[in-house]
């Protein structure tokens, strides 16, 4: 946990727990893309801009990209792995299919559990998700279909 | 990310902090959202991270007229905090106003007042840059620079700090205390900022190991009826400022009895207006008055050759932000 070398990070990873040797300054996205072999979790711009990266940490959204892995030893990480199957979709991914928010896909995963975040935040109309969600970026432009999908799972 | 080695170090208490980050070739870790992209974008790493972000600095409280905000507080908790909503809601604003949901569930108070003055030439390798390559020489000076700063910068760096957090605590007085090899002490959040002068790779008052552990604004609840915080940006969202305004009135039959003007988004710290607090005490609120004080806020401006149109924004954002809060209630 200190010093020179790499440092030990235990997680909880969707539930399970994993303990893994990281570099000192590895990013918690490369950590559960590169490490951890989860590529759902997408690196667009790996400078917190795009939101692609976007996980749960202990039930709060953050941006993995930025997110110094051995700092987050000990945290319980939900990444979109954890959130649906094709056969159980998360009623935020169905509402996805359902107003064809996604073109490519690539931001998809990162919108899901930004979505999900917003969601607990109980988002008083159309313009709060608009706002709430500036932090993850389409470049298909699929905005105004992501914001129908998670207004109708938030009752709007 | 490449370069250079790192270690990392997690500190157990803050003593141990102060220890660790005393070291010559140590840097502070709280939310990293600053840090990770600087390091990502070449700006030269510390050799040891010391991580604070579990040190037990994180609380926010409301105690007789006395708000304290620890400086690990994450962004999100204290604008969501029950009592900075009712007592304090220009903090409140300038936080929502800040980056997005995700950046504000990782960003510290006191890394959100510690973030590196920014311009584009600072944030891009292969270009010359004073605060990256002391005495390279600033590229911003006769090239972009719509940002750049219209007041307090110097020949060697025209960047602007960045936090829209550090705007309203300005306007509200806040002071900071840190803790240093030599004690605790507190001052002014105004006094935590330098100018860049010839050394603008220095941003702010801080010693070699010296750490923020929390930010206090005291008796500042009166403004809470008439206070806002007008960001005016390129984007809706998730953009910094390119002028903000955090302003504050007190009333008394109609006349104003007290102002608070600061600004962001146009200097190297956020640039409080003291000269224009007092020309509007005494004064009625009305178009005549806000404009007096408007363009007593841009007389010293000193406009590069893209960000003059930054003066007459300001002018009017500074308006537009009295005549939000100075109608009758």
């Amino acid at each position: 946990m200190s010093g020179d070398g790499l440092v030990t990070v235990s997680l909880i990873l969707n539930g399970q727990l994993r303990d893994v040797a990281v570099e000192p300054c590895a990013s918690l996205l490369d950590l559960i893309r590169d490490q951890l072999g989860l590529t759902g979790t997408k690196k667009g711009c790996d400078m917190g801009a795009c939101g692609a990266c976007t996980v749960l940490s202990d039930n709060r959204r953050i941006k993995s990209c930025l997110a110094l892995a051995a700092s987050y030893d000990g945290s319980s990480i939900t990444t979109i792995e954890g959130i649906g199957t094709a056969d159980q979709l998360h009623p935020l991914q169905a509402a996805f299919i359902r107003h064809d928010a996604l073109q490519c896909g690539y931001c998809t995963p990162g919108q899901i559990l930004s979505g999900i975040a917003v969601l607990a935040e109980s988002p008083k109309d159309r313009s709060a998700i608009r706002e709430a969600m500036s932090g993850n970026l389409c470049r298909c432009g699929a905005y105004p279909n992501i914001v129908s999908a998670i207004a109708e799972v938030a009752g709007l | 990310m490449n370069g250079s080695a790192l270690s990392y170090i997690r500190a157990g208490n803050v003593a141990d902090a102060l220890h660790q980050g005393a070291q010559p070739t140590a840097a502070y870790f709280a939310g990293g959202t600053d840090l990770m992209q600087l390091w990502k974008l070449g700006v030269p790493r510390p050799r040891l991270v010391v991580d604070i972000s579990r040190l037990p600095l994180a609380d926010v409280h409301l105690r007789a007229g006395l708000l304290n905000i620890g400086a690990l507080a994450k962004l999100s908790d204290v604008a969501s905090h029950q009592h900075v909503a009712r007592s304090h809601p220009l903090i409140v604003e300038a936080i929502f106003a800040s980056a997005s949901g995700q950046v504000r569930n990782m960003a510290t108070v006191g890394g959100n007042l510690m973030q590196r003055t920014r311009c584009a030439y600072f944030r891009t390798e292969g270009f010359a840059c004073n605060k990256r390559a002391p005495g390279s020489g600033c590229s911003a000076l006769a090239g972009e620079n719509r940002s750049a700063a219209l007041f307090g910068a110097s020949a060697a760096c025209v960047a602007t700090h960045p936090s829209d957090l550090a705007v309203a605590l300005a306007a509200l007085d806040a002071q900071v205390t840190v803790l240093g090899s030599d004690g605790e002490r507190r001052f002014g959040l105004a006094d935590l900022y330098r100018l860049p002068g010839d050394s603008p790779e220095i941003d702010t008052t801080l010693a070699r190991g010296d750490l923020i552990t929390s930010v206090e604004v005291k008796d500042a609840e009166r403004f809470a009826p008439r206070s806002t915080y007008l960001k005016v940006r390129d984007r809706a969202s998730f953009e910094f400022a390119v002028v903000s305004v955090a302003a504050a009135l007190r009333f008394d039959g109609g006349v104003i009895v007290e102002a608070r003007l600061a600004i962001g988004g146009v200097a190297p710290m956020p640039w409080r207006l003291s000269e224009c607090e007092s020309i509007l005490v005494g004064r009625t609120p009305n178009a005549e008055s806000f404009s007096t004080a408007a363009a007593l806020a841009v007389r010293d401006a000193q406009p590069l050759a893209q960000n003059g149109f930054k003066i007459e924004l300001l002018k009017r954002a500074i308006v537009r932000a009295l005549e939000t809060i100075g109608g009758p209630q």
